[in-house]
């Protein structure tokens, strides 16, 4: 077909990339809020700053209907099993971004209880700092991550079945293993 | 009368310590006597509020000669007073009596206890762990627990972005 | 209430097999963060529920036994984070106390105002997503603007609009200015007509009504027994407010009401929240046209508060303070002994267990959380209750998981 031949409303492009932009502009957010952050999440999609402008206000609480997870908050040893199950239960293609201290890197709270960054457990696309990040950064990094899925997404969404690699920290890195030592070491002391 | 005169009084025999530091009115109570006078003081003095229940392990704690302390704080609503009492509770076996039958508060407060210290109480109807995984082995609080603890935060599957 | 092993044994029994089992949460958007239910229903109506907690459980109190007295505040701020700033007004309420430090009296008016504005904060949240759960937006949305009001107030204060950890032993991190009694003056104008408006949307409101009205029933007696205290109490027709009985800050030279109603259900604390919001900003006009003038710091003198900026560049004295209080082995010492101090927060009677053993780390730093004693009371409110029902207990009761798991 000729290019005279199509009229002036009609754009050529690679189906690939017309199903990233419309991915791209219609994220539909799980808000996995479990603290802090989920409030200033409220914030963010209620009147002052108004995440409808950039088309991801559709929170949805069941996973079945979204493709953006928040995790917002920090993950404590007890939430994890239920984080990954829900991570699981998202349909593909799905992002995860990771809002705030707690969920990057465990925060403030380096305790027996919280697990040191939610990206040692599940795949992370995006991290957004601050404690909480103020609304104004998480629009930045729903922005960035619209950026991010416009380029080089493919149609069925092969890309993602073949990254079989763990992409954060290791559950248990050096340090950990080193204070677990230490620990153990001082229990059988004491008994 | 007050209080402190009235406990004398009728537990006479029992050891009581009576101090008092800022506004705080404190009662030191041997483990044994503790049922007998908090019934005391709920049913005749009207204590009927059990606004707080905790422990303290005095495992490093200077000076101290008992290993867990467990700390009652008791609120007459109508004359606005508060008593603090305290009991000790010693390894290997720490049992206190509960005191779910007087206070519904306590419920939750001593299972918190349980799961923290590892102290159970007697007579609690439902003595299982509250905010710990049911799995959980150690008792958090007490002070030979690492702040970081043994690993069991770290001890899960690792989901990579083929999976599900 | 616990579930009792006779009544478990009594559902599992053949003619009760029409009772099924619901599990609600971790995550669920009613629950605001992360509680679990187990509901056992009969039809649609609740026979038993059993919560399981925990699942924010991130070792506070832990934490607190390893961090200073000024440090442990950034970790408090993060307990019940629709009113962070109150926390730290009740966590320094309670080391001054084991310390022995009177503060000043423009420190006292200036933690009165914060104090009052969380409370307002708090109870616009809880009264807007409460709505927001029944079905009504736009009661959330417009209270959701007056919050963001009191986020720039406490930004112009500390610099931190969320997590603030403004107050310190002894004082406050730094002075305000005259912005923000412009601010706090302005916001005080400006949020009567707002609560006016949502008073019209929901006060009268049949769908509001029909859905809170005589709904999670709770007796005086019950709330005294079960430890409940703050709005829920007072909804109840239990008299009592901290405020008033143990008069801590200013609270003692100030001229407010104790707001209380008799019903014990969940309209009644709605509308114990919306007039204590009326009550607190009447505090805050009385606080805001009389704060003293002086010094926000107690005197350098009692080795425990952070020295002037300008003594600390011009002075060996209090150069040598600053290091000892800043520096993370030295710090200011501690009596060896043990205080429970309480306030009234948003939520209720937020105390604090302090041990101290001579160090300037607490040796145990336990707090009393409102939201962990009143989740204790649901199983037993929400019974024979229909499921929707469920929601609307849950709103009211205004349970922080952070709080509640700590």
């Amino acid at each position: 077909m000729a290019m005279k031949d199509v009229p002036d409303n009609v754009f050529m492009t690679s189906l690939d990339a017309a199903a990233s932009w419309a991915r791209a502009n219609s994220l539909w957010p799980m808000p996995f809020a479990t603290a802090c952050c989920g409030i200033e999440l409220m914030a963010t999609a209620s009147s002052r700053f108004d995440l409808a402008r950039f088309g991801a206000e559709v929170m949805r609480f069941s996973p079945r209907q979204c493709d953006l997870m928040i995790v917002a908050g920090r993950v404590a040893m007890k939430m994890l099993p239920v984080l990954q199950r829900i991570w699981l239960q998202m349909p593909e293609p799905k992002w995860c971004i990771s809002m705030g201290a707690c969920a990057c890197t465990g925060g403030v709270f380096d305790t027996y209880a919280v697990v040191q960054g939610v990206d040692r457990f599940i795949p992370v696309d995006l991290y957004v700092p601050g404690c909480p990040p103020r609304p104004e950064q998480l629009m930045a990094g729903i922005i960035a991550l619209q950026d991010k899925i416009k380029h080089g997404g493919t149609l069925n969404g092969t890309e993602f079945g073949k990254r079989t690699q763990p992409t954060g920290p290791a559950p248990y890195d050096l340090d950990e293993l080193i204070r677990i030592r230490e620990a153990n070491e001082k229990l059988v002391a004491l008994n | 009368m007050s209080t402190e005169e009235a406990l004398k009084s009728q537990f006479p025999q029992a050891g009581l310590v009576f101090s008092q530091f800022r506004d705080n009115h404190r009662i030191g109570v041997p483990a044994a006597q503790l049922m007998d006078i908090l019934t005391f003081l709920k049913n005749v003095h009207h204590f009927d509020m059990l606004a707080e229940l905790t422990a303290v392990d005095y495992l490093e704690y200077e000076g101290s000669k008992d290993r867990f302390g467990v700390v009652y704080v008791l609120v007459n609503t109508q004359s606005g007073e508060r008593l603090v009492l305290k009991t000790h509770v010693n390894d290997p076996d720490p049992v206190l009596p509960s005191v779910y039958p007087l206070w519904k508060a306590a419920d939750w407060l001593e299972r918190e206890v349980f799961d923290m210290f590892g102290i159970s109480f007697s007579g609690h109807p439902d003595l299982r762990r509250i905010l710990s995984p049911d799995e959980f082995t150690a008792f958090p609080l007490r002070k030979d627990y690492p702040l970081k603890g043994r690993g069991e935060r770290h001890n899960f599957p690792v989901l990579t972005r083929s999976d599900g | 209430m616990p579930f009792e092993v006779s009544e478990l044994a009594e559902m599992d029994a053949p003619d009760k097999e029409y009772l099924w089992t619901l599990n609600f949460g971790p995550q669920h958007p009613a629950t605001h963060t992360t509680l679990r239910l187990i509901l056992t229903l009969d039809g649609e109506t609740v026979v038993n529920a059993v919560p399981h907690i925990g699942y924010l459980h991130s070792g506070f109190e832990k934490l607190g036994e390893h961090l200073d007295f000024n440090q442990y505040v950034t970790i408090v701020d993060r307990m019940n984070y629709i009113s962070p700033l109150h926390n730290e007004i009740s966590w320094h309420h309670a080391v001054e106390k084991l310390l022995g430090i009177e503060l000043t009296p423009r420190c006292k008016y200036l933690r009165t105002i914060l104090a009052e504005l969380m409370r307002i904060q708090d109870h616009l949240l809880n009264t807007g997503t409460c709505a927001l759960d029944l079905g009504g937006f736009t009661a959330f949305l417009y209270f959701f603007q007056q919050r963001e009001l009191i986020y720039d107030i406490v930004e112009t204060a500390s610099g931190q609009r969320f997590h603030t950890s403004y107050t310190r032993v002894g004082g406050v991190a730094f002075d305000v200015n005259n912005a923000w009694v412009d601010k706090v003056r302005s916001f005080v104008k400006g949020f009567g007509p707002v609560h006016a408006e949502v008073h019209r949307l929901l006060t009268r409101n049949r769908i509001f009504i029909e859905r809170v009205k005589g709904i999670g029933y709770l007796s005086a007696e019950d709330c005294i027994n079960m430890g409940v205290t703050g709005p829920l109490a007072r909804a109840s027709g239990v008299l009592r407010d901290l405020r008033k009985d143990e008069p801590y800050l200013a609270y003692a030279d100030l001229d407010f009401k104790v707001i209380a109603a008799k019903d014990g259900d969940c309209y009644a604390r709605y509308l114990v929240r919306m007039q204590e919001m009326l009550e607190s900003i009447k505090i805050i006009e009385q606080c805001i046209e009389n704060i003293p003038a002086g010094p926000v710091n107690v005197d350098a003198g009692t080795k425990a508060v952070i020295p002037a900026k300008p003594s600390v560049y011009r002075s060996i004295e209090g150069l040598i303070q600053h290091f000892e209080v800043m520096m993370p082995n030295r710090g200011f010492p501690t009596p060896k002994e043990e205080i429970y101090a309480a306030t009234e927060s948003p939520n209720g009677e937020l105390g604090y267990y302090i041990v101290g053993d001579g160090s300037p780390r607490a040796y145990r730093a336990r707090t009393r959380p409102p939201s962990y004693i009143h989740f204790a009371v649901f199983p037993q409110i929400i019974k024979n209750h229909q499921l929707s029902d469920v929601v609307a207990v849950l709103g009211s009761l205004n349970i922080i998981a952070a709080e509640l798991d700590r």
